[in-house]
């Protein structure tokens, strides 16, 4: 026993019993967010022979990849909690200072691997920031269009994944295989299906395929039936609504104060959405609705996230009426390499390309923080560059990891059962939490 | 939190560096940032909240080793560390970055935890990966390394590639 013990132990960050963790600590694994406020009533006075301290995860298949998650249970109810996180770190900011602005791409890409698209995206418009270079419109339609199918693509995986941890097995199904059609117009454009490296600085990998109006227009017309469909499969399901309603609320101001954004914040009904709050790309030129709840529950950010794939939708139907001609990279030759038929005529164009590709570009010196709505919340990038070819400090602010320290406010008084629900509907990806 | 009487933000500032509630204040990209040394630091944030940044996005640092000779407007010292606070206010939709400068000798700051109890995690996260330390966290330990892990990854002297394998029975460093 004791080796077992041993050998399992996470150390300082482990969840021990009552009498060895400071009240600070113990108020934070109870969920007390804001403290002074919520001190008094944390705390259920528990001996620590009737609780029982279990560990959840890292292998589950319900904790999304590898969160580990330490419970003090009495009998069926949470008492505290504590999520242990780190097994998935894999060093990518420091990766990313090893890394010329041009491949930098390619490494933010895997962090939030269920929507690469918008770390791609996060990353180029702080590299243009620094840059100071304006991305030719089309480009900036093309990546507002990839940027919204990767959202219908994240809560399609979300609404599969939250469905299977609620035991709706056949939602799983339905789930994966609609986010397919998303994943197979994302093929035919950038090649990939996830971790594109399509989004560059200074526009996109290239033009959008032949017949990519169709494409998008036949996903408009596919989704709207199936999330019909879901709707009837979940959301008036009274087990459903049993399962979710009510279980792991979370106010506003709580929300607020644990620097919780996306789906979390606005299902407490507090309408924050960067897309329309502070405009990136042309948000601010097209019309959608910010989807809030008003319970904050878990049953709130299903409901968010499935309107949320219809309002995506609406917005691809305008961009599809609104796409304009011309590059969808900048010709700035700093930036850009030469068009691929150039490399074949002209020396200078392939001393060029060879240049870009093994040098990199330059980037002035100075340090930007940009955010945009991903999925799961505010997505940011912060780069500090001292002007050479390689980012001095590439930081990624990930939703995911902030998200995360909600947790044990949600699952605080609930069954060991919802701590399943509450997972899902905080929706982290791991990658993106440890990166 | 001595309030004096300079503009917040937005207006004033394009011109030139102006004070924002005392601590020097620069533009970089357009964005709006205000250096502050440690012994102000809470009492400047502490400032800014009240003014409206509300909501604490980011806590970041960088190590500054091999740049040490930033541009930085003028009174403020340079140092090794900084760490980097992004506040947004939500109510006008603006964000002000705080850049703190922290010296190498004694890498330390007061925790943020009790203005912004979101805090927690990225605090954490900067001291496992740059050993800056937070006085007061409730739970100052690493956080995405192993516990045992030695060094702080992130910080410009922690070489990349040949670090010696850390779990038992593994091979060693290639």
């Amino acid at each position: 026993m004791t080796d077992l013990t041993a050998e399992t132990d996470e150390g300082a960050q482990e969840l021990k019993p009552r009498s060895d963790t400071s009240d600070s600590v113990r108020a934070l694994e109870q969920g007390a967010v804001l403290r002074g406020v919520s001190h008094d009533d944390v705390d259920v006075e528990v001996s620590d022979d009737e609780t029982m301290i279990i560990n959840m995860g890292p292998q589950h298949p319900s904790t999304h990849g590898v969160l580990r998650l330490m419970l003090e249970l009495d009998g069926e109810t949470v008492l505290r909690c504590k999520p242990v996180i780190g097994y998935l770190h894999t060093g990518m900011e420091k990766q990313a200072e090893d890394l010329t602005f041009l491949q930098g791409s390619t490494n933010v890409t895997r962090m939030d691997y269920a929507s690469p698209l918008n770390n791609e995206l996060v990353f180029s418009l702080a590299v243009e920031k620094l840059l100071d270079i304006e991305v030719p419109e089309r480009a900036l339609w093309i990546r507002m269009l990839m940027s919204e199918l990767q959202r219908m693509a994240s809560h399609l995986l979300f609404l599969a994944t939250n469905g299977m941890d609620l035991g709706a097995i056949s939602m799983m199904i339905y789930g994966f295989r609609d986010r397919e059609n998303v994943l197979a117009f994302f093929e035919k454009t950038t090649g990939l299906r996830m971790n594109h490296n399509y989004i560059r600085p200074g526009g996109v990998a290239a033009d959008l395929p032949d017949g990519w109006r169709e494409d998008v227009l036949k996903l408009c017309d596919y989704l709207p039936s199936k999330l019909d469909e879901y709707d009837e499969l979940l959301t008036g399901q009274p087990i459903w609504r049993e399962r979710t309603q009510g279980i792991g609320v979370i106010t506003t101001e709580q929300a607020i104060a644990l620097s919780a954004t996306g789906p979390i914040l606005r299902s407490t009904g507090f309408p924050w959405d960067l897309r329309r709050a502070m405009p990136y790309l042309h948000y601010d030129q097209v019309d959608f609705d910010v989807v809030v709840g008003s319970y904050g529950d878990t049953f709130d950010r299903y409901a968010i996230r499935l309107n949320e794939v219809r309002e995506s939708m609406r917005i691809v139907r305008q961009i599809v009426d609104k796409m304009p001609a011309g590059d969808y990279r900048v010709q700035d030759k700093k930036v850009t390499p030469p068009p691929r038929a150039r490399i074949d005529e002209s020396m200078e164009a392939l001393i060029h390309h060879f240049k870009i590709f093994t040098e990199g570009f330059k980037v002035p010196e100075g340090e930007v923080y940009v955010a945009i709505e991903s999925p799961r919340g505010e997505l940011g990038c912060y780069i500090a560059s001292d002007g050479s070819a390689r980012p001095y400090r590439m930081h990624i602010r990930a939703p995911s990891f902030v998200n995360l320290q909600t947790l044990p406010h949600l699952m605080r008084g609930g069954l060991v059962a919802d701590a399943v629900a509450i997972i899902s509907s905080v929706d982290p990806i791991m990658g993106e939490v440890d990166r | 939190m001595t309030d004096q009487d300079v503009p917040t933000a937005g207006e004033t500032e394009v011109e030139e560096p102006a004070l924002i509630h005392g601590a020097p204040s620069s533009l970089s990209r357009d964005q709006l940032v205000v250096h502050v040394d440690r012994e102000k630091y809470i009492e400047i944030i502490t400032a800014l909240r009240d003014d409206g940044y509300a909501f604490c996005s980011d806590v970041t640092a960088i190590d500054y080793l091999l740049a040490i000779d930033r541009p930085l407007p003028v009174g403020v010292r340079a140092e090794r560390f900084e760490v980097v606070i992004n506040l947004l206010d939500m109510q006008e939709g603006k964000r002000i970055r705080v850049r703190a400068q922290v010296p190498e000798r004694e890498p330390t700051l007061p925790t943020l935890f009790e203005l912004f109890p979101g805090t927690e995690a990225m605090e954490r996260e900067v001291y496992d990966l740059f050993g800056i330390v937070f006085e007061g966290h409730p739970d100052l330990t690493r956080i995405l390394m192993p516990d045992d892990w030695e060094g702080h990854p992130l910080r410009k002297d922690y070489p990349i590639g040949r670090i010696p394998v850390q779990f038992k029975e593994a091979p060693g460093p290639r």
